[in-house]
């Protein structure tokens, strides 16, 4: 029987994961986490009652079907397959397990300590994506947070992060995020004290005709705004970070406000205990990239997603799902997982050669998301010229505390600069730590793109190498290798 | 494109490559380089930066010494840091084998002006208090030192540039023609450049080039893996490495601590890719704790390797062709070039200006694959992996 693998059980994972296991074939679902669901639909953890009604707002449907999937998908199936032989494949869930490395069609996997290698026939990679970062001076201040760090926080930990909390930025995050910290920090004494967008509101206006080819999510995203207004919170459009201030060091040290520029040009300041803050997202890509695909440019996201076709293949036996591969949001990653399953399917010598009607809505769903997000990252900007203006001694990879202007001055060394961004890399150490540059290594690119004084040069990236994440040096087969 | 015409064009920007294009700039000749990447960026960069003395072939001990004495100045010379570090290297033996080979270097080493300490357990314990697993003796050289490899090329030329030198990265060569008593090079950029004599310091891919002129060589290519924990607190200001180059660590100034260890693997020498074999992490981790089960709380964060030329016999080819006046090569460094690199790249310099060097490098001359090698399986087997020896057909 062949034998699926499938990486992150988030909206995509889990579609995927449904739809190959229906077909009889047996999965192997990998999550790093506890839980199934991925970021926007996790469940809490057991012991956390979460009222999700108020948390998720109209989010709350689709939430509840994807935890059914996940669930329904998990179940102990041992019975069902006892009445029915061949109704269907198994589906082993794997928590709490990461995918280090990927070679040779195996999946190299770590699981508190052990390690574990998993042939596949197919492997379906729906491994998400992060915050995007762009330093803001003060970023690594104790209380700021991204914002997906912030909803981490509030979904799986039940924690606010702070009792006056200020969301900024240029994401579609930013005003779900802001909501939910609205909806549940009444409660415990704590409020939303603003919201900052940084991308000028006539850009959102521009950005109108792609916005409406997914109506309902429009409404929702006017929404959101809406509910923030009535909620008191105030809202800044087109405005420019300036620093997010605070003490780093002794008792009480934190962030304690926000300097910005508001879209006249005047200096501001909000007070504040906490702040959360992103620039859309970027792809988790890495797994993808150890696995055989091509990385390709986007110059609407300026960043490089996997090179796939239109059913996500993007390596021979790999497929793409997800945010992971096209920045789309959940609905566009359930939709992706559906076609990438059947892309398998298909390849796997099992397609059903007929029309599946699930996938055409699949394949429109996707069509009217990937419209929408182009136009979500025109309405959410991300800042790339902030790059060029960043002060020197402002911190851009804080594994290694590499500054701006360390990254800078190995481009701009009189005798004879770095022109690529892994050589820089090599020179100062930016992104060689803990991260492995997922978090500063956009910025990183635009920095070196900007010093290099080519405007419509492509940002680099930084390689993926092995492990993904870092791996404990215990880490052992559980049979010694021979 | 109009064909530039220079004294020395080198083909190759790795440290031999470029510490050569900058000891000839130094003594006024016209030197262009070509890279096809990055300087440094396939063997030279990748490496562990061990500056090590003890241990290595005698007949290269003269070049080795005058290479030590070269990196002793050579942030001083080159104007940057490569994180050059005396830190000293501490040869482990694991077994009585080992202990025998470290006595019989420690006398060996001694006429050419190296001097090892041998250390019996007890004294190894007094230094080395954390050091478990089955160490017999091991020997000390605090001579010995480290680079940061992925320095040292850049700034070797860098410094080249600085001089005059004209070091072209992302350039290909691809075609060598004899033209009079010179060579004319064809680039995939369509530039071209005369020549009057020609370095051949193209690594792993220095074989074609030889072979062209007439001279086929066994080289083949292989990796050293390199493995890196996050940082800890500072305890280990030495190299530690297994006489059999089972398990090198050292700690970086960082603190991190970088790991390495035989045998190499295979890489991908068509497609110029390499990869670590997943399954090596665990295997090089495993030795490294058994030697220092105290860093068991440590992630590691990346793991890396290279495509680093070989011989059979496990040394490089350094000097004149012997079809091709005018040519010269020094190629597959055998896993052991960073050290000498600097002396090489002196050694061709005066070869080339000078018809001679005061080095003695004969042994390494490119003649001595005239009659066709056999890889010594046995001999191998420790260095690299059993896949890697089946297709260079050792036996």
């Amino acid at each position: 029987m062949a034998r699926a693998v499938i990486v992150g059980a988030g909206p995509a994972g889990i579609t995927a994961a449904a739809t190959l296991a229906a077909r009889g074939v047996d999965v192997v679902l990998i999550e790093e986490g506890r839980r199934g669901g991925g970021q926007g639909y996790r469940a809490a953890p057991p012991g956390l009652d979460l009222p999700m009604r108020r948390l998720l707002g109209g989010d709350l449907a689709a939430w509840r079907r994807i935890q059914a999937r996940f669930v329904a998908l998990t179940m102990p199936m041992k019975g069902l397959h006892e009445r029915f032989p061949g109704f269907a494949g198994q589906v082993e869930f794997r928590p709490g397990t990461l995918a280090w490395n990927i070679a040779d069609s195996v999946v190299h996997t770590e699981c508190a300590g052990t390690l574990d290698e998993i042939a596949y026939d197919a492997l379906v990679l729906a491994t998400g994506a992060t915050d995007r970062i762009m330093p803001v001076p003060g970023w690594t201040l104790p209380g700021v947070y991204t914002l997906g760090g912030a909803q981490t926080a509030l979904k799986d930990q039940g924690c606010l992060i702070g009792r006056q909390v200020v969301f900024c930025g240029a994401s579609p995050l930013l005003y779900l995020a802001a909501l939910q910290y609205a909806r549940m920090a009444g409660a415990a004494g704590a409020r939303v004290v603003g919201v900052l967008d940084t991308t000028p509101f006539a850009e959102k206006r521009r950005a109108l005709p792609d916005l409406l080819a997914a109506p309902g999510l429009l409404l929702k995203g006017l929404g959101l705004l809406a509910a923030l207004k009535v909620r008191g919170v105030p809202v800044r459009h087109g405005v420019r970070l300036s620093a997010f201030t605070g003490t780093d060091q002794g008792e009480g040290a934190g962030v304690d406000g926000v300097l910005y520029q508001d879209a006249a040009g005047r200096t501001q300041r909000i007070e504040c205990d906490a702040v959360a803050f992103g620039f859309g997202l970027r792809p988790e890509s890495q797994l993808a990239e150890l696995a055989g695909a091509a990385l390709r440019y986007d110059p609407t996201f300026r960043q490089w997603f996997p090179a796939q076709d239109a059913d996500g293949r993007c390596a021979p036996k790999v497929y793409v799902a997800g945010d992971n591969c096209r920045i789309g949001g959940a609905r566009a990653a359930e939709a992706a997982g559906l076609i990438a399953a059947h892309a398998a399917l298909a390849d796997l010598g099992l397609a059903n050669g007929g029309t599946d009607t699930q996938l055409v809505a699949a394949r429109r769903t996707l069509a009217a998301m990937e419209r929408f997000q182009r136009g979500l990252a025109r309405a959410f900007a991300w800042p790339h010229h902030w790059a060029a203006g960043m002060a020197d001694e402002t911190i851009v990879c804080r594994c290694e505390n590499v500054t701006v202007g360390a990254v800078r001055g190995a481009v701009l060394d009189a005798r004879g600069g770095e022109r690529e961004l892994n050589r820089v890399k090599a020179a100062v150490r930016c992104g060689m730590g803990r991260c492995q540059g997922r978090f500063c290594g956009n910025a990183a690119a635009e920095i070196v793109a900007a010093a290099l004084g080519d405007a419509q040069a492509e940002p680099g990236r930084l390689r993926a190498q092995p492990p993904v994440k870092p791996l404990p040096v215990t880490a052992a087969p559980k049979e010694p290798v021979t | 494109m109009s064909a530039g015409r220079t004294d020395v064009a080198i083909i190759g920007g790795g440290l031999i490559g470029c510490a050569t294009a900058y000891y000839l700039a130094r003594r006024g000749r016209r030197v262009v380089l070509l890279e096809r990447g990055f300087v440094g960026g396939v063997s030279s960069g990748v490496n562990f930066g061990n500056l090590r003395l003890q241990g290595r072939h005698l007949e290269q001990m003269p070049l080795a010494l005058r290479a030590q004495a070269l990196w002793e100045g050579l942030e001083a010379e080159l104007g940057e840091s490569v994180e050059f570090w005396r830190q000293g290297h501490l040869f482990v033996a694991l077994n009585e084998q080992h202990a025998a080979q470290i006595e019989a270097f420690h006398h060996e080493c001694r006429p050419y002006g190296l001097e090892t300490e041998l250390l019996d357990r007890h004294r190894i314990a007094e230094r080395w208090p954390w050091l478990r697993g089955p160490v017999v003796s091991a020997s000390w050289s605090a001579r010995d030192a480290t680079v940061n490899s992925r320095l040292v090329s850049p700034a070797y030329a860098r410094a080249a540039r600085a001089l005059g030198a004209d070091i072209r990265e992302g350039v290909e060569m691809t075609a060598i023609a004899r033209e009079g008593a010179g060579f004319r090079l064809a680039c995939a950029d369509g530039s071209e450049v005369l020549c009057d004599v020609l370095l051949n310091s193209a690594g792993a891919w220095g074989g074609a080039i030889a072979e062209q002129f007439g001279e086929p060589t066994p080289v083949f290519a292989a990796g050293p893996v390199q493995l890196i924990t996050e940082a800890t607190g500072r305890f280990l200001e030495n190299v530690i490495h297994a006489v059999d180059g089972s398990i090198i660590f050292r700690q970086t100034q960082r603190g991190n601590i970088l790991i390495a260890g035989h045998p190499r693997v295979p890489v991908d020498f068509a497609n110029r890719r390499s990869r670590v074999p997943p399954r090596k992490l665990a295997t090089n981790l495993a030795r490294m704790l058994e030697l220092a089960p105290h860093l068991s709380h440590l992630t590691l964060l990346r793991s890396w390797t290279g495509i680093e030329g070989y011989f059979p016999d496990m040394i490089p080819v350094i000097g004149p062709s012997r079809t091709t006046p005018g040519l010269f090569h020094a190629f597959g460094f055998c896993g052991h070039g960073l050290q000498i690199g600097p002396a090489v790249g002196m050694c061709l310099a005066e070869l080339i200006l000078d018809g001679r060097t005061p080095t003695p490098i004969e042994c390494f001359g490119i003649e001595r694959f005239a009659k066709p090698v056999t890889a010594d399986r046995a001999h191998l087997a420790a260095e690299f992996e059993g896949t890697l020896l089946d297709k260079i057909g050792a036996s």
